[in-house]
């Protein structure tokens, strides 16, 4: 098991990029043994994927090799000619992408794309071929594997296209599989399933995995040995419980802390002041000295070398053996101080059987023949200055909810009460007006901000259209003094929003909305597109924001542990309608309902890893087309009764804050 | 003295060069808006493809200053008629001239009887003539003006043109040298550099602006024009048309209707294109049905016919009112006019088309939606959200119309319900030609002229057009180049 498979030797891979090379791989070293998962780390930017295409020869255009070796073996990988490298890719070493989507040929069925690998690699055709990619469908649990294999890649769903992506991958039986963020398209029950099929596929074949992610609850789950990535080095190289229970490097160190969750309610969490530097910069010194919080002046005279701290575990960091013996608390320990005063819970935010249905038209006429039920009938209050998450998977209809109640989309049913004002009933000039007390921040930071608009023309929008002032000089005191409230400097209001990094676009996101000095705000997944240390940033912002400004979140997300962290409350959404709903503890601490509990245990987490109970969901999503009878969840779940096919539960209340809708509580 | 004489084209040409002008203006006091074009400046393609372009539209400006020159009324008592008679003391031509039939006076003149090859002195084509002594022999005659000053032009010929050559490409180094002079100097960044570094600097290549490629093209130019221009006067240097028109002459003229066709022709189609395809994008609903069925219904209308109809209609009640048009230019104008006005009206459905689907997906990205949650108007979302975003789609697209307009004004000119038959274009060039294209020897000249011109136009039109493209696009800043790197310890060690 511990004979080397994979040998990378001070690899360095530049991408062209005007006067500089942009250093994207600036060389790293490591091995990869027979049958381990050996996980890299590290947050976007860092050059994890440049370095799997590295490994094959597959770099983009504008990237070049520059230095280094790659053995698989014992045989130089750098050197091969390009008809041979063809050879190793697909039957030595294979890989597969983050994108399911685009990863497959639409216009060929999954089989003969399956097929192609067998006939260039093993030389296998005919029925021969046709057996073995029914025998590979299997092996990856897609269902009824002979009738998928004649399918088109557009008739799967998201987490069958990863399947037969790996089916892909395993066709040739590879020695190496390289998996580049296999499950960060898909949502977290299919990643969980996605997963453990990897992990099963490993055990039955003893392959190696590389695997490369920026989720440390993964690494967790799945790796043997952790190597973290920071600027295209490696600066730490450990076994998993080495890494997860004593890190040695700095960086990995604030990762950790910067991780939200329930231990650190209350508190702020760590963040890594500064930026990645430019990769143009030739270091000649640590590349993490200018954000590290225990950088010395010999930090800056030459780049570190790795330290060996322990067998297998070496660090680059001068520093690495006394950090290591001063503190081994520094991760997840810090004490989750209490909240303040308790603020009187009255309602800002009222919203009662909220439906929103599009209409399916058809034919010449366009005549409706059914309705997307996207959100059915959903209940939640939102007292002043709390926080409310919304928690499902996509296609729950949680952003459609979300844009329902600020009134982006007409709901079909249902009462939004805000302050008292019934929001769905406004028209008109009186429903422009009251806009200025709900505002939303987007996802997408970079999808957010107009490209072709200052920052200064960005955040005065919203005060011309709404604001007490239309005079320029007030408008823009005004942008300067939100611009200072989320952290920016003033200078950026001259500036264009592909200038800034994706949380500075997301803080600015964040100071437009606030612009109108709204009430509540709907935060839909304003994280989930950044990195872990950016992420902690905003949810320090939001947090302080909502103290200061006593603002009410409408959270919509998918990741508990940002949950656990920031929201009061939760609400737990499947199809369109809320199956549970509580307090954060409540919820999330004793989840009532099986879908919370099977999307609680879906997620990684790199506390108690191996002890959580295994809860694993079959299939996926239904359509909100044509919901399911009785209780929409029953298809999937574990504990299905007789009257669940039936009937859709009511709701039941466990507490005063706690409703359910489930058969299993009844009354 | 002169009369000058505005045409219809003529205004709308001066307006969209003020209303460029103004916008320049506007734009250099704009930091954010001069540093796109800055880029543009520093686009080595870009500037060599505005050269090209400025000296196109420096020739179409020319031929826009139109005036009726006076004419000698004749002796006093005609004059004193005259003045009796009511009319004005001074008379004036029929005909309108532009200042660039001033400039190209000798070719516009010196008409030969038909055919004749580029540079040739006797004709294309055997005449039977009539010898001095009775009798009569087939021979190619002598051009009346192509070579008339060579005695003997078998043995002359190749040294005369050599020797104008010659003079010509001296006098355009003369030329081009004291142009680099001037604009070395002119451009100059600042004052601490001096001039011959700074010439050095350009020599390399290593200017911010790239006068390299702008000198290069110049001089390229010149060397092509210069000798050209001594040639023409006493050579056809494209040769001559059926008529015996010099070719030259026809090309440099057809540049102006080229250029109005190209551009006036984008300008009627701009506003409804914009506007249309944007509502029908971002309102959806019963309004996008409108405007979707309105294209729909007139892309399937063929196009030449609807321009056939309209144009014929307008012939009528020209004709009906003959006092309207003075003159034969005021009314090939008004012509050109319409002509623009219906292919505009035709051709905006492309664009609309194009349009409504960028709309439809911008409408929905987070931007547009934080601006509904603001409560913005939906005209304000769509001036200051949608349309600087479907901006490089509207410049992209008007290039391309720009070269499609050039040669749909060639077809229309065949099917004879293009520009006036008087009016100069490629089109009827082109048209003029295709009817010898199946003579032996074949009469390549003219075809080959609008074919060369309009290529030179369009490519440089297309050039300039990417890098302004490129340089708006905030997305596009990095410039792959190949090069290999080197690593620190190998350059030591080398």
């Amino acid at each position: 098991m511990s004979e080397v498979l994979l040998s990378v030797k001070d690899l360095r891979a530049w991408i062209d990029a005007g006067a500089e090379p942009l250093r994207a791989v600036d060389g790293i070293d490591f091995d990869i043994r027979r049958g381990e998962t050996f996980a890299v780390v590290g947050e976007s930017g860092s050059g994890k994927s440049m370095t799997a295409l590295s490994i094959l020869r597959l770099l983009p255009e504008a990237a070049q090799i520059v230095s280094g070796s790659v053995m698989l073996d014992g045989r130089e990988l750098m050197g091969l000619p390009e008809s041979e490298m063809r050879d190793v890719r697909g039957k030595r070493i294979a890989m597969i992408f983050q994108e399911p989507g685009t990863s497959l040929n639409p216009v060929m069925t999954v089989g003969a794309q399956i097929r192609e690998v067998l006939a260039r690699h093993l030389h296998i055709t005919g029925t021969d071929a046709a057996r073995r990619v029914v025998q590979l469908l299997e092996a990856v649990g897609l269902p009824s594997p002979a009738h998928r294999a004649a399918e088109y890649p557009f008739q799967l769903s998201g987490g069958m296209k990863q399947r037969v992506m790996i089916a892909m991958a395993l066709a040739a039986e590879p020695d190496l599989l390289i998996a580049d963020e296999p499950t960060t398209a898909l949502d977290v029950t299919i990643q969980a399933q996605v997963l453990d099929l990897l992990q099963d596929l490993q055990r039955q074949r003893g392959m190696a995995i590389l695997l490369i992610t920026h989720d440390l609850g993964i690494v967790s789950d799945m790796a043997h040995r952790v190597a973290v990535m920071y600027a295209g080095r490696l600066m730490e190289v450990a076994d998993r419980a080495r890494f997860f229970g004593a890190p040695g490097h700095p960086y990995s160190r604030k990762l950790f802390e910067s991780l939200p969750g329930a231990a650190r309610r209350g508190g702020e969490l760590a963040v890594i002041p500064g930026q990645v530097p430019a990769l143009t910069e030739d270091f000649r010194r640590c590349r993490f000295v200018d954000r590290c919080g225990a950088a010395m002046p010999v930090c800056r005279e030459g780049e570190p070398a790795m330290t060996e701290l322990a067998a297998g575990h070496s660090v680059r960091c001068v520093r690495a053996s006394d950090l290591a013996t001063t503190d081994g608390a520094a991760i997840g320990h810090r004490s989750a101080a209490e909240l303040g005063h308790e603020p009187p819970l009255v309602a800002l935010l009222k919203v009662s059987g909220l439906k929103v249905h599009f209409p399916i038209r058809k034919g010449v006429l366009r005549r409706t023949v059914g309705q997307v039920k996207a959100v059915d009938g959903i209940a939640l209050n939102i007292p002043a200055g709390r926080t409310l998450a919304l928690v499902g998977e996509s296609g729950c209809g949680k952003t459609t909810a979300g844009k329902a109640i600020i009134q982006l989309i007409d709901p079909t049913g249902g009462r939004v009460e805000l302050d008292g004002i019934a929001l769905n009933e406004l028209r008109g000039e009186t429903l422009r007006r009251s806009r200025r007390d709900y505002q939303i921040v987007f996802q997408d930071p970079y999808a957010s901000l107009n490209p072709r608009m200052r920052v200064g023309d960005i955040l005065a929008e919203g005060q011309l259209a709404l604001g007490d002032s239309r005079d320029p000089a007030v408008v823009a005191g005004r942008s300067a003094e939100l611009l200072r409230q989320v952290g920016m400097a003033e200078e950026s209001l001259g500036r264009y929003p592909h200038e800034f990094s994706g949380g500075q676009r997301q803080r600015i996101a964040i100071a437009r909305a606030l612009a109108v000095r709204p009430k509540l705000l709907v935060c839909d997944e304003p994280t989930s597109a950044l990195d872990v240390s950016v992420q902690a940033q905003i949810l320090n912002l939001l947090k302080k924001l909502q103290r200061e400004l006593n603002l009410s979140y409408l959270f919509i997300t998918h990741n508990i542990s940002v949950v656990e962290y920031i929201a009061h409350e939760v609400a737990v959404m499947y199809l369109g309608r809320i199956v549970e709903r509580g307090t954060v503890a409540e919820v999330l601490g004793a989840p009532a309902h099986p879908y919370t509990r099977a999307l609680i245990a879906a997620v990684p987490r790199i506390d108690a890893a191996g002890a959580r109970p295994v809860v694993r969901l079959e299939g996926e999503l239904p359509s909100p087309v044509n919901p399911p009878e009785g209780c929409h969840f029953h298809p999937r779940c574990p504990q299905v009764r007789n009257e669940c096919r039936s009937k859709y539960p009511e709701a039941v209340a466990l507490s005063e804050t706690r409703t359910v809708h489930c058969w299993l509580h009844g009354v | 003295m002169f009369l000058p004489i505005l045409l219809w084209t003529d205004a709308l040409v001066f307006l969209l060069i003020a209303v460029a002008g103004a916008f320049a203006f506007h734009a250099s006091r704009h930091e954010h808006l001069r540093a796109p074009w800055r880029r543009v400046l520093r686009s080595p393609a870009a500037m060599s493809s505005a050269v090209v372009l400025a000296a196109f539209l420096l020739v179409g400006i020319l031929d826009s200053l139109h005036f009726r020159p006076a004419i000698a009324v004749g002796t006093e008592s005609q004059m004193a008629a005259r003045l009796k008679g009511g009319m004005s003391a001074q008379a004036w031509a029929p005909e309108v001239k532009s200042a660039l039939d001033v400039l190209l006076e000798r070719m516009a003149t010196r008409k030969e009887r038909t055919y004749s090859a580029p540079l040739a002195t006797h004709a294309f084509s055997k005449e039977t003539m009539e010898l001095p002594g009775g009798g009569q022999s087939r021979e190619f005659p002598r051009l009346k003006f192509g070579g008339a000053h060579l005695t003997d032009p078998a043995d002359d010929w190749s040294g005369d043109i050599l020797r104008i050559l010659l003079r010509g490409v001296a006098l355009a180094l003369v030329i081009w040298c004291a142009l680099t002079a001037v604009l070395l100097v002119a451009v100059r960044p600042n004052k601490t550099l001096n001039i011959g570094e700074f010439a050095d600097a350009t020599w390399k290549g290593n200017t911010d602006v790239p006068w390299r490629a702008v000198l290069v093209t110049l001089g390229v130019l010149l060397l092509v024009a210069v000798p050209a221009w001594h040639l023409s006067a006493n050579y056809h240097v494209l040769g001559t048309d059926k008529v015996g028109q010099d070719v030259l002459y026809l090309s440099l003229k057809s540049i102006r209707t080229a250029l109005v066709i190209g551009t006036l022709t984008t300008l009627i189609m701009l506003p409804f294109a914009v506007l249309l395809g944007m509502m029908a994008g971002f309102f959806r609903g019963w309004v996008d049905d409108l405007i979707q069925y309105a294209y729909t219904t007139l892309n399937s209308i063929p196009g030449v016919l609807l321009i056939a109809a309209s144009v014929l209609v307008l012939q009528v009640q020209m004709e009906a009112r003959p006092e309207l048009f003075p003159t034969a230019a005021q009314r090939a104008d008004f012509r050109l006019l319409f002509l623009c006005l219906i292919l505009g009206v035709t051709s905006w459905t492309g664009l609309c088309r194009l349009l409504r689907g960028e709309t439809l997906k911008l409408r929905e990205l987070d931007y547009v939606q934080a601006a509904r949650a603001f409560g913005v108007s939906k005209w304000r979302i769509m001036m200051r959200h949608i349309l600087p975003n479907v901006m490089h789609v509207i410049l992209i697209s008007v290039v391309m119309d720009f070269s499609g307009l050039v040669l749909a004004e060639a077809v229309l000119s065949y099917v004879g319900v293009g520009v006036d038959p008087t009016m100069i274009s490629y089109g009827t060039m082109i048209n003029a030609a295709r009817l010898e294209m199946g003579r032996e020897p074949m009469v390549w000249w003219s075809l080959a002229s609008a074919f060369g011109f309009m290529l030179l136009v369009v490519l440089s039109a297309n050039l300039f057009s990417d890098a302004v493209r490129d340089a708006f696009d905030p997305r596009v800043s990095v410039v792959p180049r190949k090069t290999r790197f080197v690593l620190r310890s190998q350059r030591a060690g080398n």
